[in-house]
């Protein structure tokens, strides 16, 4: 085992493995991410193995699992080296094709490209595809070249050159200026200045000092730390080892949920192999640098992602947040002073220390610099991970890389920053993405959630699903959060059930206040967000529901009803037979009549209703129109006629 | 220890540093309303009733006096309009759960809270906390403590401790502000040790 003592050693080493690896021997890159994996990838890298020794290439061919390289929407994504060709949604029985035509033909499997769905062209490499060409991806970018149970695919692409940049040619007090000259924001939802908090911790006079990591990703819908964690685990090793340096901390702890078990997994796998190398340990490439990190599994709760709740809960006592007016920089895990940052905040760090802050500024906005790593999901085409430079617009992330909204459907709205972000309407979608600008508009940048909503995505059940979830989280201990919530959410599913009341919007605002103005903690503070930022935008949704009884995205269950339009339906049975109520009264030749007694708006009929007819309506707001009468129901077909 | 003065409401005063604005505030005579606070235990910041206003360093802002530490030239003031309409609506939300608190009925006449404002939901325990931090931090036992999480949260004797503990103690009985806690000793007791609890009685 390669013992690194030396930043020379790392570096002869380096060269060493590179000489071994021939840059002309075809590797197969098989994403391993937990998208591609619940698309059946672990099939795909058995079919691989399996077809490769059958076809006698073993020792020619490389293969691998890889992270998450984005594009979940087309998993399983597998990326063949030194082409880079790129085949989507590859399945088992791809493989076989794929290694007799690609690896030993050198040719093409048109059919597994990617295809331009407006000028039909394909393209073969990754970076032709519009998903990933409009992306800016420094971080996220690696992870498909990378078996993140090796380190020796890290360190091929130049992995722990920061590190040994920083002990070597850096004083802690210099990177700590490049940090705080590159204006890094924390990616975990605050945006509080990296390099501002890691002073404020260098300089506290109390030790030891600790650096800690929040992987305790709890949004909805958001994996990018996921993606890194699992994908790229050195990557933040090196960041955080780096941290400790600058601010004079010998002990890092990585505060992992347990429900990303592949996460876990991989970081303390990276941990051990860190340590072989004597990257991690004692005088760390001989620096003199001593430098160990633990790995602690949260719990569950999605408060501990709040920074006082995730270091209670590192000491091992019920993760709640502490009543407390000082910084947990300077007081923090065990009252000592604790840096504590985010998976992605950490993993910008090697970039910064090895390309400058010079380099890292050249993106983004005045207030945002650097890139960022976003959960596209919802109603969007291109569903999966995209890292774009701070600044681009909404539009451009949505459109460009996310490829519109399925469907044909018109877009309604963005919500952004997780549960307790907000919901940005449509004329607000050049927005150019920053902390500032989107906390301008009523929303947060928070760890970069991204879901887009339809035209048939209710505002107000948008609003009170984020509150209930709000609610189920909030750990109970301030009134504010536990007793406001909780009424919130009440009010707001009565507004979704047609019970809501004149006065409920001044009193979901007055408990709003009070959570922003009085919760002890962020998740308290920031959860009317949902409310508030629907109210702003789209307010005359809530008056509809409110004085109408009428959903106007004809979503809220209680508030609609369906109907089959006489004069298109064909008496074609399909609703009849597929309605689970027996709520539909038609038989051959009939009219089809929903019986509004027996229906529970389940809306089986409106799905199962061919659209070359569409007879189906959805209303609300309005009565349903009487039946046709018995006697006009009976079709007379022309066919008949004859 | 250094002296600190301080303006609330008006009031030149003087604190100690290291002090709370509550504590503050109550050595020089002005009632800030507490709900989760006792001498004897650490600050728990639970029930934000005690909210008050400061200006520091030119900006206002809200923030609990039980912990906030007193400052130099600090200005507090502990009735505003919106101090007043945030106490209002924290009263009316724990009206909610028990609305026959003395407590919360005193406090409701000042503030003018509508105890009837949200539907009851009379859980009566209202999560103060006084009952299980005094066990912990003052006695030391942990017979009671809470349960669950959020809108779920109870607070629950450990019977096996309670059994041993708490026949007794009982100190944390009059702390509790809605008599609750009573109830759920009871309860316990009833359930898991009632023959203890006869057998420690008849020792006495």
């Amino acid at each position: 085992m390669a013992r690194l003592n030396s930043p020379e050693a790392l570096e002869n080493f380096r060269k060493d493995l590179l000489s071994k690896r021939d840059p002309n021997t075809p590797c197969i890159s098989i994403c391993a991410g937990a998208g591609c994996l619940a698309s059946g990838a672990s099939d795909v890298i058995a079919a691989f193995n399996a077809e490769i020794e059958k076809q006698g290439l073993k020792t020619d061919v490389d293969t691998k699992g890889t992270g998450c390289p984005g594009f979940c929407e087309r998993g399983p994504v597998v990326v063949i080296y030194p082409e880079e060709i790129c085949y989507l949604q590859v399945g088992p029985d791809d493989v076989p094709e794929i290694v007799s035509q690609t690896i030993k033909e050198k040719k093409v499997v048109n059919r597994l490209l990617y295809v331009d769905p407006t000028t039909g062209e394909k393209a073969t490499q990754e970076s032709e595809i519009p998903f990933y060409k409009n992306q800016e991806r420094h971080l996220i970018g690696n992870n498909i070249k990378i078996d993140p149970k090796n380190i020796d695919d890290y360190m091929a692409l130049g992995g722990y050159s920061a590190l040994a940049k920083a002990l070597s040619q850096m004083t802690a007090e210099e990177v700590l200026e490049e940090v705080k000259k590159s204006n890094l924001r924390g990616r975990g939802g605050g945006g509080f200045p990296a390099g501002r908090k890691w002073e404020g911790s260098r300089n506290a006079p109390d030790e030891p000092k600790y650096v800690i990591v929040n992987a305790d990703e709890g949004d909805p819908g958001a994996f990018m730390d996921r993606a890194l964690l699992e994908g790229n685990p050195h990557s933040i090793l090196e960041g955080l080892i780096i941290g400790g340096y600058a601010i004079g901390s010998h002990e890092g702890y990585i505060y992992v949920r347990q429900e990303y078990p592949l996460a876990v997994e991989n970081v303390t796998h990276a941990i051990k192999q860190a340590e072989e190398y004597d990257l991690l340990g004692e005088n760390i490439l001989g620096s003199g640098f001593d430098f160990m990190v633990t790995v602690h599994k949260g719990a569950g709760a999605f408060v501990c992602g709040e920074s006082t709740a995730l270091m209670t809960a590192l000491e091992g006592r019920v993760g709640e947040p502490r009543p407390k007016y000082i910084r947990s920089n300077i007081k923090g895990l065990w009252n000592r002073p604790s840096v504590l940052n985010n998976v992605e905040t950490w993993a910008n760090v090697p970039l910064i220390i090895n390309k400058g802050a010079d380099w890292f500024t050249q993106f983004g906005t005045e207030g945002s610099k650097g890139t960022k790593i976003f959960s596209l999901v919802g109603k969007i085409t291109n569903t999966g991970l995209v890292e774009v430079p701070m600044g681009i617009t909404l539009k451009d992330i949505i459109y460009k890389i996310g490829g519109g909204i399925p469907g044909g459907k018109a877009f309604k709205a963005v919500q952004t920053g997780g549960p307790s972000g907000g919901c940005i309407p449509e004329e607000m979608l050049d927005l150019e993405v920053g902390f500032d600008e989107l906390a301008k508009a009523g929303s947060m940048m928070g760890s970069g959630g991204m879901i887009v909503m339809d035209e048939d995505t209710c505002m107000v059940d948008v609003a009170r699903y984020f509150i209930d979830f709000l609610t189920d989280e909030s750990c109970g201990k301030c009134v504010p959060c536990r007793e406001g919530l909780r009424q919130m959410a009440k009010i707001l599913t009565n507004i979704t059930q047609g019970e809501g009341k004149a006065g409920d919007i001044e009193l979901l605002e007055e408990l709003s206040e009070t959570a922003v103005e009085a919760s002890l903690c962020a998740l308290g503070m920031s959860a009317p967000n949902p409310f508030l930022s629907t109210l702003r935008y789209f307010r005359d949704e809530y008056e509809a529901h409110i004085k109408e009884k009428r959903c106007p995205a004809l979503s809220c269950k209680e508030l609609i009803a369906y109907h089959i339009d006489p004069d298109k339906c064909t008496a074609c049975m399909i609703c009849a037979r597929k309605c689970p109520a027996d709520a539909i009264v038609g038989e051959k030749n009939q009219i089809h009549v929903i019986d509004q007694e027996k229906c529970t708006n389940c809306g089986t009929c409106f799905e199962v209703c061919p659209p070359r007819f569409g007879a189906v309506k959805k209303i609300s707001g309005e009565p349903v129109p009487a039946p046709i009468p018995e006697a006009e129901r009976t079709i007379v077909r022309k066919s008949k006629e004859k | 220890m250094s002296e600190i003065r301080l303006q609330i409401d008006g009031k030149e005063v003087k604190a100690r540093e290291g002090m709370t604005v509550l504590e503050a505030a109550r050595s020089e005579g002005i009632t800030i309303p507490t709900l989760c606070h006792h001498e004897k235990l650490e600050p728990f910041g639970g029930c934000r009733i005690c909210i008050v206003e400061v200006d520091v360093r030119g900006w206002t802002r809200l923030v609990v006096s039980c912990i906030y530490p007193v400052a130099e030239n600090l200005v507090v003031r502990t009735r505003t309009e919106k101090v007043d309409r945030i106490r209002k609506m924290i009263l009316e939300l724990l009206l909610a759960h028990a609305p026959d608190s003395p407590d919360l009925q005193n406090l409701a006449k000042t503030y003018g809270a509508d105890r009837d404002r949200f539907e009851k939901e009379a859980s009566f325990c209202i999560h103060c906390g006084l009952c299980v931090r005094y066990c912990a931090e003052v006695k030391k036992k942990d017979a009671v403590g809470f349960i669950d999480r959020g809108i779920r949260k109870e607070i629950s004797f450990i019977p096996e401790i309670a059994a041993k503990e708490c026949w007794n103690c009982k100190e944390c009985f009059p702390l509790c502000p809605t008599s609750y806690l009573q109830a759920a000793y009871v309860l316990t007791e009833a359930l898991a040790f009632p023959s203890s609890s006869s057998e420690a009685v008849s020792e006495e």
